[in-house]
């Protein structure tokens, strides 16, 4: 990738027809192949000895972080959760972290990516909210608190959409931008101190995209249990007064 | 002045000023935000947990604004549609 280049989308190394095949597909490639692999091989020989593999050890550890991180920002058990808010966060720490292997372009500096996740997180967030509320209960908190309030709800859904991918997207571009363009200017020491201030980023950025993913699934999610606590709270009037 | 030059000079200023000034309100913003951070850490050690995940959530919400300011200012000095477009009319 030259400083040119503003996205790994524009690296294009097998060009037929409308088909091509750039940096971005391969190092997404590469990262699935190292992600399925490695839990593949960890998983293979698991136990519940006293005894653990050190593999294993950090399995447990990058598990148990993630559902206990859920499980704080949502109030809710983290079960359903954690397959997608874990993969969302897993994938991109590790296509962020793995930018110091020279000769590797983050695919999460394309918009394509990005842009990729920030969808699947705005299908994610009805199919939560409806499995929870049932659709005129998802539908419902468009009218909240009165039917005004329709097209700016639609609006904020699109336009959190959007930022959820520039936001990342524009981190993660902006730390390889600086990087190459401080290895035009001052070759030497330099840019390893904006590399590491890089992985700090990335790994930041990463936190906050599954964070955001999953306060907008709890938001959608949520609601109903305001409404059973109202319910719980007036059957034990009901009771006291009885 | 030719349209070249023309495109060429007004996107670099535009980019410059973009980033510039797209800069000042995120780190004001930033700067309350860690300030009055930072006071309730000292009041509330207990919950700095809690204020210190809200804060690093609140800091990546306000600096996305400079970041779009930085995208926009990036778009126009390397991949300016506008500037591919004179520079092939001119060429073909």
């Amino acid at each position: 990738m030259q400083l040119k280049d503003i996205t790994p989308d524009q690296v294009i190394f097998w060009h037929k027809g409308l088909v091509s095949f750039n940096a971005t597909i391969l190092f997404t490639w590469i990262i699935m192949i190292i992600m399925v692999l490695g839990a593949w091989l960890i998983t293979r020989r698991i136990t519940s000895d006293a005894q653990l593999s050190r593999w294993q050890n950090l399995m447990e550890i990058i598990v148990n972080g993630l559902r206990d991180q859920i499980r704080e920002i949502s109030r809710q058990s983290p079960g359903q959760y954690l397959p997608f808010v874990g993969t969302l966060f897993l994938f991109i720490t590790v296509s962020n972290l793995l930018s110091v292997v020279p000769g590797y372009t983050p695919p999460t500096a394309s918009l394509s990516t990005t842009a990729a996740l920030a969808i699947c997180v705005f299908v994610a967030v009805p199919i939560y909210g409806i499995l929870k509320r049932g659709v005129a209960g998802y539908l419902k908190q468009y009218i909240r608190p009165t039917i005004l309030m329709l097209p700016f709800n639609i609006m904020g859904e699109i336009s959190r959409t959007l930022a959820l991918a520039v936001r990342l997207f524009g981190n993660v571009m902006s730390g390889m931008k600086i990087a190459a363009i401080l290895l035009a200017v001052a070759p030497l020491l330099f840019p390893i101190l904006m590399h590491a201030l890089g992985l700090l980023t990335g790994l930041i950025q990463a936190y906050i995209f599954a964070v955001l993913a999953m306060v907008y699934i709890a938001s959608a999610a949520q609601a109903r249990k305001e409404t059973e606590e109202k319910h719980l709270k007036e059957t034990e009037k009901k009771g006291d007064k009885s | 002045m030719d349209s070249i030059s023309m495109i060429g000079l007004g996107s670099i200023i535009t980019a410059g000023l973009t980033i510039g000034i797209g800069a000042i309100g995120p780190a004001l913003g930033e700067g309350r935000a860690v300030a009055q951070a930072l006071s309730s850490l000292a009041q509330q050690p207990d919950e700095s947990n809690t204020i210190t995940r809200t804060l690093f959530v609140g800091l990546a919400m306000i600096e996305s604004t400079a970041i779009y300011c930085f995208v926009v200012s990036m778009i126009l000095i390397f991949a300016n549609p506008f500037w591919d477009y004179i520079i092939s009319k001119a060429g073909g």
